[in-house]
């Protein structure tokens, strides 16, 4: 470990809902890079063995009472790192379809930004994702990269780091509706002021669940993504206190 | 006649359930009163029927039952634009308790100091 005066200290936030098939082998992934972070598991109502599993791999686990939803989920995370003083805060899922390897350049991104992202289709990495949702992430990334005015291809990415302006920006502001811990969450931060950057990186496979393809979801996913951007611009910001 | 005296008996009925929920603390006041004012709008029109027509005239409504219909709509949109603010307050009010329940619990089950709760992975 570094000096701990020098080095920030650093929260992983994982929110798990049901995911007891992965979250074991998520963490012991994660403790294999021997990082010089904290990891908190969020266990967002599971009914299977997913906190303990957690509990028992040595990591602190927050067990919401019932589930609240990825956002909400997130958001009891943000004010636990900010509870306990942490200087910084990254977002990783719980299937393992974050490579934890690319922790410390995402981290390290920070230097430059309040908040980075972990982006695929950024040059590194394959992931495969239909047509209206690769054309919906599109015009997400687009309109998201216009507001930050920084080039942003994957704005949709869970696998994100923030600062201590992040944090607090997020546990005030995070919004627990639909899409909110992605798009919502990344245009409210931008239009409060917060910088972003991206990260090239690649995902993986999801271990566990399949992502739904059917038209009729696509189209309904199409339709929530543009509501949410949409709401997210026109709702009223507060900026950030420093 | 007949129709006045069944529209007064329902509208006293109606009036009678919401003052008998209230007595009994199953609706909470703030709710009530709307509803309480809604009744007693109900017994005065279905005491005096003439009472509407006059009012439509007087707003310049043709048919008087219109001018009932589209405020009775108005009243009822406007009841339940007022429960999904409610409901949203609750729902955000429900998830700060949870976190906080979620927090408080991760305390309590590793008290401060106690170095082999919650540490990093070394």
């Amino acid at each position: 470990m570094v000096d701990p005066d020098a080095s920030p200290r650093t929260l992983v936030i994982i929110p798990a809902w049901n995911e007891g098939a992965v979250i074991g082998e998520t963490l012991a992934e994660l403790g294999s890079q021997h990082l010089a972070i904290d990891t908190l598991v969020v266990d967002d109502g599971s009914r299977d063995d997913t906190a303990d599993i957690a509990q028992n791999s040595g990591v602190s686990v927050l067990r919401l009472p019932f589930n609240l939803g990825v956002g909400g989920a997130l958001r009891a995370g943000f004010e636990y790192a900010h509870r306990n003083d942490y200087d910084q805060v990254l977002q990783l899922d719980a299937d393992g379809q974050h490579d934890p390897r690319d922790i410390p350049r995402i981290l390290e991104a920070l230097g430059e930004a309040d908040i980075a992202i972990g982006a695929r289709f950024a040059g590194v990495g394959s992931y495969s994702a239909g047509a209206s949702r690769r054309l919906m992430m599109g015009i997400l990334a687009r309109v998201i990269s216009g507001l930050a005015h920084t080039r942003l291809t994957d704005v949709t990415s869970g696998f994100r780091a923030g600062n201590r302006r992040a944090i607090e920006q997020y546990r005030i502001h995070f919004p627990t509706e639909y899409l909110g811990d992605t798009v919502d969450s990344l245009v409210m931060a931008v239009r409060s002021g917060l910088t972003v950057t991206q990260v090239p990186v690649q995902m993986r496979q999801r271990q566990a669940g399949k992502p739904s393809t059917s038209p009729v979801k696509s189209v309904i996913y199409l339709g929530r993504s543009l509501l949410a951007l949409l709401i997210a611009l026109t709702r009223p910001t507060t900026p950030p206190k420093d | 006649m007949r129709t006045t005296i069944l529209f007064l008996f329902l509208a006293l009925i109606v009036v009678a359930i919401i003052v008998a929920l209230l007595r009994s603390r199953r609706i909470s006041e703030k709710y009530a009163i709307l509803w309480l004012g809604v009744g007693v709008i109900a017994i005065v029109l279905a005491a005096f029927p003439a009472l509407l027509g006059y009012v439509a005239r007087l707003v310049g409504v043709q048919v008087a039952s219109n001018l009932l219909f589209a405020l009775a709509l108005i009243l009822l949109l406007g009841v339940c634009i007022h429960l999904s603010l409610e409901v949203t307050r609750l729902e955000d009010r429900v998830r700060r308790l949870a976190e906080e329940s979620a927090l408080l619990r991760h305390a309590l089950e590793n008290p401060p100091g106690d170095e082999t709760s919650g540490a990093s992975e070394e």
